[in-house]
């Protein structure tokens, strides 16, 4: 389960696809330093022009809110019908709106 | 244990309404399992699958088509990376999935052990072993575990190009001399059965099956799959006016599928043993690469530490001044 210390660290791996969308998790991979992490993501993740630009953040460096507390973080908005258009009755006549 | 089982109902409930599972989520111990091993026997398969077509790269016949199987092996190195990044997830690292290959306790697809003897045989490879991997991928963008599932449509994008261009190969030798055609049709003889050995053993005899489809992990048995893939070549083999080496192939009306002759199982399991014609050479390949990369792994990392340690240094000088 343990991973030894002379092992490669991993690397989070986001693909900008093209200007104007933002950069999109595409994968890991484990890679000595930065540097090199950037030019195996290109070989790894983006041989066929997915991408104009990457990012590589070190997987450790990630703070991931955990799955058991899916309930109280996100069930607070589930109650809140009036943040959406939809809750709204607007006559058809005012047109779209 | 009252807790235990109603975790692996909610479990169940949660696939059941085809939910995916993410990597921190509860999943009963042998869903993990099964992940590891279904998905660690995958990546060792792209990678040990690079063997048998890297055979060919310095005899390519032209320089096409020497490109052409570079980006191929080249995508399966990369499809092995995405699949040992899916299986790492689950908790194991990549040290462990390697040694496991390389000591002989992980498994990858039988039909890599077969030699590949002339050029018709990267025809033969790319057509049909890729074609039913395609198959059984395809399937699996659909599995129940989210990383998994998302290496699958990276893996099957690429793929497609990876049959054409077998296919390509069968074409050209099969609209060529009577000799190319004789080993279109030879290669097509070799490989037909291993190719429809690698869906695996039949429903009655997969051990796994029942549970991988009830967790969702598999959403198609073997024996779909395999229908599946004959019904979908056979008219490919006839555009290329070979024949398919089975005697009781016939296409059955009643049923709207192919029948097809039996196939030996006691050559799947030898091969599955470690007793195929290639299983030593494939495994001494994979070690071999393994102990001449050490070196470059070693300095590697040696030269990332001696970076980050004078970075380190420099940032304390530049604050003591």
């Amino acid at each position: 389960m343990s991973q030894s210390p002379d092992a490669w660290p991993l690397w989070e791996v986001f693909v900008r696809s093209k200007n104007g969308l933002a950069h999109k998790h595409s994968g890991s991979l484990h890679a000595p330093d930065a540097e090199t992490a950037l030019k195996s993501a290109r070989d790894v993740y983006t041989r066929r022009s997915e991408g104009v630009s990457i990012w590589v953040i070190p997987s450790s460096a990630v703070v991931a809110s955990s799955p058991d507390e899916r309930e109280p973080l996100f069930a607070p908005s589930d109650d809140k019908p009036y943040r959406h258009p939809t809750f709204y009755d607007i006559p058809d006549e005012v047109g779209h709106m | 244990m009252g807790e235990e089982i109603s975790l692996d109902h909610r479990f169940q409930a949660y696939v059941d309404a085809d939910n995916k599972v993410e990597p921190k989520d509860w999943m009963p111990e042998k869903y993990r399992k099964t992940m590891i091993r279904q998905i660690s026997q995958h990546a060792h398969s792209e990678v040990v699958g690079m063997l048998p077509e890297a055979n060919w790269i310095t005899r390519a016949p032209s320089l096409r088509s020497k490109l052409i199987l570079l980006a191929k092996v080249q995508d399966e190195g990369g499809h092995g990376l995405y699949l040992y990044s899916a299986a790492e997830t689950l908790g194991i690292s990549r040290e462990e999935l390697l040694d496991d290959l390389l000591a002989g306790r992980a498994k990858y697809s039988s039909i890599f052990n077969y030699p590949t003897l002339n050029w018709a045989d990267m025809g033969a490879v790319g057509w049909l072993v890729d074609g039913a991997a395609i198959a059984n991928q395809v399937m699996l963008c659909r599995t129940s575990y989210g990383p998994y599932a998302r290496a699958m449509v990276r893996i099957c994008k690429e793929e497609s190009f990876h049959q054409r261009q077998g296919y390509e190969i069968m074409m050209h030798l099969a609209a060529g001399t009577p000799d190319q055609k004789a080993m279109a049709q030879d290669a097509l003889n070799r490989w037909w059965w291993p190719s429809l050995m690698m869906f695996g053993p039949p429903d009655d005899q997969s051990p796994n099956t029942a549970q991988s489809m009830a967790w969702r992990i598999k959403r198609k048995t073997n024996d779909e799959l395999r229908q599946e893939f004959v019904d979908k070549t056979v008219p490919q083999v006839e555009f290329l006016g070979l024949n398919v080496p089975d005697s009781h192939l016939k296409w059955n009306d009643a049923r709207e599928h192919y029948d097809f002759g039996p196939i030996d199982w006691e050559e799947f399991f030898q091969i599955i043993a470690g007793n195929g014609p290639c299983n030593k050479e494939r495994l001494a390949a994979r070690q071999k690469a393994h102990d001449d990369g050490m070196w470059v792994r070693e300095a590697a990392l040696a030269h990332a530490k001696k970076r980050a340690a004078a970075s380190a240094s420099n940032a304390l000088k530049t604050s003591a001044a």
